[in-house]
């Protein structure tokens, strides 16, 4: 992966936009002191995020995949500092976002990054009227001259995402869906932002209206130059808009490549599985293989290599060990099989 | 103005009071008896508690369609002072009015602040501020009110006491009501906090005191509303006992609970109408803003609609 | 599978005939199914999908009966193998959900009740429907829970729902719905709320199933990917009517409605990559705010004049049928420009 010069900074990273390393968090669900003393309960401590490396380039879009309960809305809270992580690090063009600066170095490198949401109807303020929740970052950050400057700019982002200036009096239930959605994209530009984490911001829309937010995004990310980390577990959007993909089980990280190369040749095991679940809207009639079991509970995860008990390739070391990140073909895959070369790597196709 | 007017005679709630006719009553009661308490310096025939306009000897006269000895200046009768009581029950009734509107205000200012709190900071202030309320809780709100009643007549002069009497009663009534609207403030900010438009200011890096001010507390207030209005009935119910009991307002500003008790000496020698005018006053207000309360209810609940 | 979508020879299982479903509300009646008509044929699985407010739930809710008041059925009629069963009374409606008629909704959660078993509830719906002892009824709630996968089935048939995963609960809604024998199944969103690698066992499970027992099916989602996998025809609904209804391979790729081909081409397919998506500008109209003749023309980039103020019903076009006017001998008129953008 990475060569670590001797005194930490490796003259790559700087190159890198975005960097995370190591990244974990934990969430102690524990039962309140007095029941685990009183039933002898042990502590239950979920390792939503647990160890993972990631790099983005400036202009990428990286996207996370996988299923309920994987840890990837966390990583994406994680990065625009939600929560604080257990362990691990967040470089930010250069600069490590957990290391204690001032609050108006921190103001300056939180301006750069923005988050969009997944549910249009609770990311903005009911109360608010959508003139205010897109000037907000701007006021926040000091962005405006005076209020003729703010209006502008607000005008000029509501624009941005194709709606009206005069858009900026009505409040957000006045709005549909996908409405409100460019709106919370244009609340995220508004700081003139340059990353922006993207939680499933299409998963709660109807698809002719996912078709337009797609489109938008695209469109802002080449005019913009803007660099986006898309979480998701629709696959079929994902391999629309990725430059890269990583997917994730249980907190950590099986696999990540170039996107290409990720659904052409899929390495590991529960990567296949994913791809398979992609329904054949080509009608191409192409072959499917069962899928088995269920995603365990991230409170009891197994031991090794979490996917063990649904793998059709397990051996013992799969039970006991658990496999590191090995790079591959452009990408890296943490899987004992494919590092063993017990399988083969077989190219898919998706049209006849 | 006439937008906002506009808006608000068009909405699903003006329609939903227009349609229950309990409530425009209710509403209509309510709103004639406020306005005709607080107009009462020019509205009522007398002034009952100016020393100079009574006489002893308009004393313990009836009401005048009961018996042949009462006068139409005195429509309600009047009491053992020769105070009319029509015009007591005006001035009382906006004295009680007042009394249980304040007191509202203080619970509700104190309950919003701290059930904010409360909820947004979480953590062990959460936790002491919830046990100060439980506490509270297995007290009788009158029992508390009592209480701090009691604590200041015993540290101030009975004289001063009655200067400041309704400050006192207002605190004390206010301080035994704001657990509630803590709790559902409190309740409404765990559900606000976690939706993605504060997490949203929150990465903005708006401080927590802006957040809970600016984007929770405009989303909270609804309940408060509905807890208020029914609170309005219960705080006038309070001051009232408290005053019956003779703790509360003295005599010299008497409420709708100091006539009642001041009457409630002469019924058993059959000058009922002191005591039985108040009394059906304070119910009747009791009962409209209750009413009132009832239908804000239900009309601001979205599960109903 | 013959490829027309009204079936020869055999009478229809359901056939639906006009139906209207209104609610009145203070500000008027608002239409939220208009004049809508198909038939599924016995064992066919027709889909039904739209986007939110096309009015396929509620179509599907009219069809069982649960149509929670204000709205009802205003016109049309709803048959069952040839008799009618949109006008019967609550109790007639009990006896035929269930033992004529299976459901399955979005939310396994709230689909079980959370007090009772699993087993008792499948032998309680048993019982309810078929003459059967109890013992008898056990036997075949374990029959049930054996053939949609669940697991230790003799011991988890006493288990509560709780104690199921997400996907094993669906399972056991698919087993309650079945367990009375039903010919006809709605399902309404079925995999909706469940993970994708889930999704796919239960569309496969469902699928399985119907074939095996030999009931229809009628699919009511948004997922155009579930219908392609599940469905024998589709109709494709928009703003409370049928806008196509097809062999669901015909309609999915080569539509006959505009809708349809542009709700395809908003679909990211693993075929094609990094191109533009098809987008249609605008959104569903509100149920307030239909436009006059075709619903769909505001958006439509082929409207002509005609589609302005005649309303267009289903005729023939492709393998299938569409409401659209470029499907009929005189046209749509003169093109509009200037689309109007919602």
């Amino acid at each position: 992966m990475l060569d670590i010069a001797p005194d930490g900074q490796s003259p790559q990273r700087s190159r890198q936009f975005v960097h995370i390393e190591g990244l974990k968090r934990y969430f102690d669900v524990s039962a309140p002191w007095l029941v685990r003393m009183l039933e002898r309960r042990p502590r239950q401590i979920v390792q939503a995020v647990d160890g993972i490396d990631i790099e983005i380039a400036k202009g990428e879009t990286f996207s996370l995949v996988g299923e309920s309960g994987c840890g990837k809305s966390t990583v994406a809270r994680l990065v625009v500092g939600l929560y604080p992580p257990t362990a691990g690090s967040i470089h930010f063009d250069g600069h490590d976002m957990s290391g204690r600066r001032s609050g108006a170095d921190n103001a300056a490198l939180r301006r750069r990054m923005q988050m969009i949401f997944q549910d249009p109807f609770a990311s903005l303020n009911p109360r608010w009227r959508v003139f205010d929740i897109v000037a907000e970052p701007i006021r926040a950050f000091g962005l405006a001259k005076d209020k003729a400057d703010l209006e502008e700019q607000v005008g000029e982002r509501l624009r941005q995402v194709r709606l009206a200036p005069a858009d900026g009096v009505k409040y957000p239930h006045e709005f549909s869906g996908g409405q409100r959605q460019r709106i919370s994209i244009a609340r995220a530009l508004a700081s003139q932002s340059e990353f922006l984490v993207c939680d499933e911001p299409t998963s709660a829309l109807d698809v002719s209206v996912q078709a337009q937010i797609l489109n938008l995004m695209m469109d802002l990310q080449r005019r913009l130059q803007l660099t986006y980390l898309f979480i998701s577990h629709n696959l079929a959007v994902v391999y629309h808009i990725s430059t890269r993909v990583g997917v994730m089980y249980l907190g950590r990280l099986v696999e990540q490549a170039p996107t290409d190369t990720l659904f052409k040749r899929p390495k590991h095991p529960y990567t296949r599985m994913l791809l398979d679940t992609i329904p054949d809207l080509d009608m191409s009639g192409r072959q499917r293989s069962p899928v088995a079991g269920e995603v365990p509970s991230p409170i009891n995860p197994p031991s090794g290599c979490t996917f063990h008990p649904r793998c059709p390739f397990a051996n013992e070391r799969c039970k006991a060990e658990r496999p590191k990140p090995v790079a591959i073909e452009g990408g890296s895959v943490a899987c004992h099989a494919i590092e063993e070369k017990r399988i083969p790597i077989e190219e898919r196709s998706y049209t006849r | 103005m006439s937008a906002w007017l506009h808006r608000l005679t068009d909405s699903d709630i003006w329609w939903s009071f227009k349609s229950s006719w309990l409530t425009v009553v209710a509403a209509v009661a309510t709103l004639f008896i406020i306005l005709v308490s607080f107009l009462s310096p020019i509205l009522a025939p007398h002034t009952p508690f100016d020393p100079a306009t009574i006489s002893l000897s308009d004393g313990l006269k009836p009401p005048v369609l009961v018996s042949a000895d009462g006068e139409w200046t005195f429509p309600l009768g009047t009491d053992d002072q020769g105070r009319d009581v029509l015009s007591s029950i005006m001035y009382g009734t906006r004295l009680s009015l007042i009394v249980g509107l304040a007191s509202v205000v203080v619970a509700m200012i104190m309950g919003i602040a701290l059930g904010l709190i409360s909820g947004y900071v979480g953590g062990t202030t959460d936790a002491v501020i919830m046990r100060i309320a439980d506490v509270q809780l297995t007290f009788p709100a009158i029992l508390v009110a009592l209480l701090i009643d009691g604590i200041v007549r015993g540290l101030i002069s009975v004289k001063q006491h009655d200067e400041i009497a309704v400050f006192v009663i207002v605190g004390a009534i206010g301080l035994s009501f704001w657990v509630q609207y803590a709790r559902t403030v409190r309740g409404s900010v765990l559900v606000e906090k976690n939706k993605e438009y504060v997490q949203a200011a929150r990465v903005i890096g708006l401080s927590p005191m802006l957040i809970m001010v600016r984007h929770v507390l405009p989303n909270v207030t609804g309940p408060v509303l509905v807890i208020a209005t029914l609170n309005l009935g219960l705080a006038i119910i309070s001051e009232a006992t408290l005053s019956f009991l003779g703790v509360g307002l003295p005599s010299t500003q008497p409420s709708l609970g100091t006539l009642i008790r001041i009457g409630n000496e002469l019924l058993q020698s059959g000058e009922w109408w002191i005591t039985v005018f108040p009394g059906i006053t304070l119910a009747a207000l009791v009962l409209a803003v209750n009413l009132l309360g009832d239908w804000l209810r239900d009309a601001l609940n979205p599960k109903l609609r | 599978m013959p490829p027309l979508d009204k079936l020869g020879n055999n009478p229809p299982l359901l056939e639906v005939k006009n139906l209207r479903v209104e609610f009145p509300t203070r500000r008027g009646t608002l239409l939220a199914v208009d004049d809508v008509s198909f038939d599924i044929a016995p064992g066919e699985v027709l889909g039904v999908v739209g986007e939110s407010g096309a009015g396929k739930s509620l179509t599907g809710n009219a069809i069982i009966g649960l149509l929670e008041p204000p709205g009802r059925i205003a016109a049309g009629e709803i048959r069952l193998e040839g008799r009618r069963i949109d006008n019967l009374p609550y109790e007639e409606m009990r006896k035929v959900r269930g033992a004529r008629i299976g459901a399955i909704f979005q939310d396994p959660l709230t689909s079980l009740n959370p007090l009772y078993s699993v087993g008792r509830q499948l032998i309680e719906t048993i019982q309810t429907h078929m003459p059967v002892s109890a013992s008898q009824a056990r036997q075949r709630a374990l029959e049930l829970l054996k053939e949609v996968g669940i697991p230790g089935a003799e011991h988890r048939i006493d288990h509560y729902p709780h104690q199921f995963s997400g996907g094993m609960r669906q399972r056991v809604v698919i087993a309650l719905a079945l367990c009375a024998g039903p010919r006809l199944i709605v399902a309404d969103e079925p995999t909706t709320a469940l993970d994708v690698s889930i999704q796919a066992q239960i569309i496969a499970l469902l699928k399985r199933l119907c074939r095996e027992h030999g009931t229809a099916v009628m699919l009511v989602t948004h997922d155009m990917g579930v219908i392609a996998e599940t469905a024998d025809r589709v109709a494709v609904m928009y703003a409370g009517r049928i806008a196509e209804i097809g062999p669901v391979r015909e309609v999915i790729k080569n539509a006959q409605h505009p809708y349809t081909r542009g709700l395809m081409g908003s679909i990211p397919s693993l075929g094609h990559r990094g191109e533009r998506l098809t987008q249609i500008d605008g959104s569903m109209p509100r149920l307030t705010e239909i436009p006059k003749g075709c619903a769909f023309n505001p958006r439509c980039p082929q409207r002509g004049e005609r589609c302005l103020v005649e309303r267009p019903d289903l005729m023939p076009a492709g393998s299938g049928r569409a409401a659209c006017w470029l499907h009929d001998a005189r046209g749509v008129g003169a093109p509009v420009k200037d689309l109007a953008h919602a």
